[in-house]
């Protein structure tokens, strides 16, 4: 390796000088350093905790949480544990995050390539919502939601009737509910499969207009084939279903399934607001595709919507997927503002309830910044996958 | 060559054409008419109008009054006449505009599959045989971005031949290279204007326009200031200013004339 006209010097000296050593001394003692501080931090905390007599470690988790929570996804009550409080917080959670991401990632691409539009007033309408969203705190859009917009609706007997079967009233919203008798499960994987199925056949008939010049009426056989799995399932496994139709009884509706107002606020609130700053990001995308890309294909004989799917998306996709991904997370994070109507998420319910009941702030608040810090590195991964996907060759 | 039933229609007819970018008169009544198989280079100082020419004959640029009709088919507002005459009129730019996110191979074939429904094998083989022509074929499963100038203007060739046009148009199809790229693009545009392609090129390369156009346009203000063939117009220039333009660009001409 070395120059044999320069003989390396022997000794400890060399080390000092040599490029790679210092920078493993370096890091060395930066992690000392680190160490060192939470060590610090760890025994003063310990010492404190005692003190005070704060009992530390995880056994809280298998006590009796004592608390109701309004909205769960699986059973839960009083006489649950705290640990089961924690689930039906981070599902609550991931509920709304999932929701949320899905409806945001659509409306903002739609307000973005809307707001490039040709037509002047739905680019200028695009751009207004944008600007207001986006100029407004969440934390406001959230209240004003739950306050001004759901809160003043009119008591069940006074109910807003969506066609006789769904009603809106300030419970929330309130919808037919199927009771599956039998083959509700079956019934369910097969509209999963014949969705799965539609999909792929929509591929499949791409590549095949690609190889031969020949299209097929893709959405009318696509529905087809979706329906039929289920329809098939529903037969064989001699499905019975109940729909509970929400009716009036007293006070309140009785029957049907209830979404309630704080999950419609928060996500209302959460994805109007995030779509916003998609909308910018999908906008900045494809204003970066160079606009002689668009002439080149648009001289080829493109239709403008297949110079967008063909030339434009593929390239902008590059432009718009890192801060996408960063839009995906900051919307996880921005759920905790759930707290401000109640919502029972992770935020709420254990680093909220749970804390104040059992006293545990240290393990409480580690549980929860591990949790979110978990979603948003799975978040990251999925979309850096994409992203190398979509990424550009031979640069 | 194919050629439509109306043989005698020019390939591309321009009337009274009038262009403004807002209160900019760009283009002034401009009239030309190319016959079908005809070499027409375009020349001019910088802002004389010649790209903005050539880019209205597409419809990249929309024209204010006047008419132009290519291959009988008059430009405008209809969107299907639009359609019909990109898929017949070829046009290459200055900055070849491949698509980078594509391979060679499937640049060419992107059109002819998603406009005119060519199976992909079919598509396939065209390409290559194109590739062929612009003597690139082993570049075909690379990227734009891997490849040279000049390889990507080629490709730019190989994938507006894919679409079998009737005319071509070149928008400066040499000026973002270096010199010694220049010559093989312009081999290529040789080889293509003997097969008898309309032809419609805004260059500065003066060894090409006496080779190869049949008639040089020059432009100056957005007007077309004079019209000749070549050697008339290169030996002996009737205006002033066409005078002016070709001693600037012969006094330091080593592009040029090297080309």
């Amino acid at each position: 390796m070395a120059d044999p006209a320069t003989p390396e010097p022997k000794g400890p000296s060399r080390l000092l000088h040599d490029r790679r050593w210092r920078a493993v001394i370096a890091q060395a003692a930066a992690f000392a350093l680190v160490a060192a501080l939470l060590a610090c931090a760890g025994l003063n905390m310990a010492r404190n905790l005692e003190r005070a007599g704060i009992a530390s470690g995880f056994g809280f988790l298998d006590q009796v949480a004592g608390f109701e929570i309004s909205q769960t996804l699986i059973e839960y009550s009083r006489a649950s544990t705290y640990a089961r409080a924690f689930w039906v917080g981070l599902l609550n959670t991931l509920a709304v995050s999932a929701v949320c991401i899905a409806a945001s990632t659509v409306l903002g691409f739609l307000l973005g390539l809307l707001r490039l539009s040709p037509n002047w007033l739905a680019a200028r309408l695009a751009g207004v919502y944008v600007e207001v969203v986006r100029n407004v705190p969440l934390l406001l859009q959230i209240l004003f939601w739950y306050i001004a917009v759901l809160n003043p609706l009119p008591p069940p007997r006074q109910a807003l009737d969506l066609g006789g079967v769904a009603y809106l009233c300030n419970r929330g919203l309130v919808l037919p509910w199927p009771q599956w008798e039998r083959g509700g499960l079956a019934v369910g994987l097969a509209l999963a499969a014949g969705l799965a199925l539609a999909w792929g056949f929509a591929a499949w008939a791409r590549r095949r207009r690609v190889r031969t010049g020949r299209s097929l009426p893709v959405w009318r056989l696509g529905a087809l084939l979706a329906a039929l799995p289920p329809a098939l399932a529903w037969a064989l496994a001699d499905a019975r279903v109940e729909w509970s139709i929400p009716a009036l009884s007293g006070f309140n509706f009785r029957g049907g399934g209830t979404v309630e107002p704080e999950f419609i606020a928060l996500a209302l609130a959460l994805t109007l607001y995030t779509a916003g700053f998609i909308a910018e990001n999908v906008r900045a995308g494809i204003q970066a595709v160079p606009r002689g890309q668009i002439e080149a294909a648009a001289s080829l004989g493109l239709r403008p919507w297949r110079v967008m799917r063909l030339v434009v998306v593929p390239q902008a996709m590059r432009v718009i997927i890192p801060p996408l991904t960063s839009q995906h997370m900051t919307l996880v994070k921005n759920s905790s503002l759930a707290v401000v109507i109640g919502y029972p998420d992770l935020m709420s319910v254990f680093a909220g309830t749970t804390l104040n009941q059992t006293g545990q702030a240290v393990e409480i608040i580690a549980i929860t910044m591990l949790v979110y810090l978990a979603v948003s590195i799975v978040i990251s991964l999925i979309m850096n996958w994409y992203n190398d996907a979509m990424a550009l060759k031979g640069r | 060559m194919p050629r439509t039933p109306s043989e005698d229609t020019p390939a591309i007819s321009i009337r009274h054409l009038h262009k403004w970018y807002g209160a900019f008169h760009v283009l002034r009544d401009v009239n030309l008419t190319v016959a079908r198989g005809e070499k027409v280079v375009v020349c001019g100082p910088s802002g004389s109008g010649k790209s903005t020419l050539i880019r209205c004959i597409n419809r990249l640029e929309e024209h204010q009054k006047g008419t132009i009709v290519v291959d009988g088919i008059e430009l405008t507002d209809n969107l299907k006449r639009i359609d019909r005459i990109r898929r017949e009129v070829g046009m290459l730019f200055q900055d070849f505009n491949l698509f980078p996110h594509l391979t060679v191979l499937e640049n060419c074939i992107l059109a002819p599959v998603w406009v005119r429904r060519v199976p992909e094998k079919e598509a396939v083989q065209t390409a290559m045989h194109y590739l062929e022509r612009v003597r690139i074929p082993d570049q075909a499963d690379k990227y734009p971005g891997q490849l040279s100038g000049g390889q990507q203007q080629r490709v730019a060739i190989a994938r507006c031949l894919c679409m079998n046009p009737r005319v071509m148009l070149f928008d400066e199809p040499t000026s973002a290279l270096d010199p010694e790229m220049i010559k093989e693009v312009l081999d290529v545009m040789v080889d293509l204007a003997q097969t008898g392609m309309t032809m419609v090129c805004v260059t500065h390369e003066m060894g090409f326009a006496r080779t190869v156009a049949d008639r040089v346009v020059f432009m100056d203000g957005g007007e077309i200031i004079e019209e000749n063939e070549p050697e008339a117009f290169f030996a002996a220039p009737q205006t002033a200013r066409a005078r002016e333009f070709l001693g600037q660009i012969l006094s330091h001409g080593q592009q040029a004339a090297g080309a």
